[in-house]
């Protein structure tokens, strides 16, 4: 007895030692997160001072009057808003490059996931062998990094760009204005490829696959239509998985770099995710005051969603299903 | 007599999930697979107006180019030490938070943010970090060891190895832990009782469990190593140090001069690539895994 007791003490003591290790290194990787949050509430000078030397090694050396080491600083000398102010009201520059996220990642997040919906249902209803050649068509796609596929994409943008204005002439002219205004901004060029990648489509199709034949089948012996098996039960189902992979989406894309430099060459209208490496060169007292108001939507994200994320990535494993 | 299989629908049926798949389809074959086609088209002809057929030419040209070469083998450095490091880690973080440990959620969750926080927003973090004059150089000092200037040298690849490491270690970690607590539990108390330790029972029967896991976080992994051009770019801008020099920046200086036949090479080459290893890690999986699949 007394030989049990003493080992389910070591075994305690050793959980111990093991939550304090894992919790060292889990409190490691929060911290560019948390050092980012708290230098946001620094004064533009203060940042100047504490990392100015960045900069002066950027262009030249002769800026002497910052401390010549860069710091990490944890807590303010002073907490103040007065970075944030400067975003949201003095330089709407960044609130312009947050929209342009906004207008490139929302679009994509929504109707790749609408897409994947109703195509996960092909997919997992009925199957054949064209079918089953097709979703494997999409595995390899998935799992070409953009290095290959952007190369396509660039083509087709290009195509469409060079070829839009011949067929739009034959469209009213004030109509045929904005459609060539729109075409020339280049957004569809990273939207149109998004929306039709094929990450949501493999999640759900292997969430649908596991839907019990048996559901389908009390639904279709009360007289639902395959509309209705859709919409009445897949769709209710999946909820969960649902918001998963929007959450998986979005923050890709929320993230996204490549797309942007290659399809769009207006710098204006990049995402703040592109922008944001610019910034080390000029407002470097805004940089983190504007690197947090980025992290905010998928903070929120998060904090809201944990369970689904995780739900989400656990749906990913296996690709073999 | 009614069929007990509901997939043998009425014809109706089938055609409207048939009908589900087109608009996705149409979509990816504008998109991806028909310029795909003309890609790989591209890759062997000389210029799209003349369009005469040379071969290799275009491949071989891609060969000579140093540019080519050094993005390749900086790109293929970091794969090959940052995915087999990112599975060993993520694995081990997963196997110990598998014990009953207490705040073990909260623990998760830290492990997971960095999945949620854009590169873009940190960025600063880890430049003030590895800044010649920054925090890891500042601390190396105290311990009299004399810092390098990370950014500018061949060490510059550490950088990015951490921050993919920071990067990724949670959704593996999360896949992982999921795929252990499938492990059959009959299985390991059998051999708990036959008085197997804990690192037998690891690899003896836990790994065999793993192994289509582990497999989907090689790839993951894979695919991953070849994003990690953002945060070189946002670290770096487009001229980064020579090994930080990534397969993405060659990618977009040879869009910027608009070379499409050395580029279609690269992109036809590295699709195979990426299919050869794949197949390869699905054929590695399908002898290891195999007595464990039901």
């Amino acid at each position: 007895m007394s030989r049990h007791f003493s080992r389910h003490t070591r075994k305690r003591i050793f959980n111990i030692i093991i939550m304090l290790f894992t919790g060292t290194v889990a409190v490691m990787f929060l911290l560019p997160t948390v050092l980012t949050i708290a230098n946001s509430f620094m004064t533009s000078n203060e940042i100047t001072a504490n990392y100015g030397a960045m900069l002066s090694n950027m262009t030249d050396d002769k800026k002497i009057f910052i401390s010549e080491n860069v710091n990490l600083k944890f807590i303010p000398d002073k907490v103040t808003f007065d970075q944030y102010a400067s975003v949201l009201f003095k330089s709407p520059d960044y609130l312009l490059k947050f929209w342009n996220s906004v207008i490139l990642t929302v679009p994509i997040t929504v109707f790749q996931v609408l897409l994947a919906v109703l195509t996960a249902y092909g997919f997992s209803r009925y199957p054949n062998k064209f079918k089953s050649i097709i979703f494997f068509a999409y595995i390899i796609l998935m799992i070409m990094p953009y290095q290959v596929t952007l190369v396509p994409n660039f083509l087709v943008a290009d195509f469409i760009k060079d070829n839009a204005a011949s067929v739009v002439s034959f469209a009213p002219a004030k109509l045929a204005e904005t459609i060539n205004k729109s075409i020339e901004n280049m957004r569809w060029a990273v939207i149109l490829p998004g929306i039709f990648s094929p990450f949501s489509i493999f999640l759900l199709t292997k969430v649908m696959k596991r839907i019990p034949v048996s559901y389908v089948e009390a639904a279709k012996l009360d007289g639902a239509s395959e509309l209705q098996i859709l919409t009445k039960i897949h769709m209710p189902l999946c909820k969960g998985a649902i918001v998963s992979i929007a959450m998986l989406v979005f923050i890709d894309y929320w993230n996204m770099v490549e797309q942007p430099l290659v399809l769009m060459k207006n710098t204006d209208l990049h995402p703040l995710s592109v922008f944001l490496s610019q910034i080390n060169t000029g407002d470097i007292g805004l940089a983190f005051a504007v690197g947090t108001v980025y992290m905010v939507p998928t903070i929120l994200m998060f904090l809201y969603g944990e369970d689904y994320l995780v739900e989400g990535i656990t749906y990913s494993g296996g690709i073999k299903g | 007599m009614k069929k007990p299989n509901s997939q043998c629908g009425r014809r109706g049926e089938r055609i409207f999930s048939n009908l589900c798949v087109l608009p996705s389809l149409a979509g990816v074959l504008i998109f991806f697979l028909i310029p795909f086609c003309i890609v790989a088209y591209y890759s062997v002809i000389n210029n799209p107006i003349t369009a005469q057929f040379v071969g290799l030419e275009n491949f071989k040209r891609l060969f000579q180019s140093a540019a080519f070469k050094s993005a390749a083998l900086n790109t293929s450095t970091f794969s090959l030490i940052s995915v087999p490091l990112v599975l060993v880690l993520s694995l081990w973080l997963a196997t110990l938070l598998e014990r009953s440990i207490p705040y073990k959620s909260v623990i998760r969750t830290f492990f997971l943010s960095p999945i949620m926080v854009p590169t873009a927003s940190v960025v600063l973090v880890w430049q003030v970090l590895f800044h010649n004059h920054g925090t890891i150089n500042q601390v190396l000092d105290i311990f009299g060891v004399q810092g390098i200037d990370w950014m500018k040298s061949s060490h510059g690849q550490l950088i990015i190895i951490v921050m993919f490491l920071w990067k990724n270690i949670g959704y593996n970690m999360i896949l992982f832990m999921s795929a252990l607590a499938a492990v059959p539990r009959d299985i390991l108390e059998v051999a708990e009782l036959e008085g197997a330790g804990r690192i037998y029972q690891f690899f003896h029967i836990k790994l065999r469990y793993l192994s289509p896991t582990i497999l989907f976080v090689l790839i993951l992994s894979l695919i991953n190593s070849f994003k990690i051009f953002r945060e070189v770019y946002l670290l770096t801008g487009d001229h980064p140090y020579d090994k930080m020099y990534m397969l993405q920046h060659f990618m977009n200086n040879t869009f910027n001069s608009l070379d499409y036949q050395k580029l279609s090479a690269a992109a036809v080459l590295f699709s195979l690539v990426m299919i050869v290893i794949i197949a390869a890690l699905l054929i590695a999986e399908e002898i290891f895994g195999k007595d464990v699949e039901s």
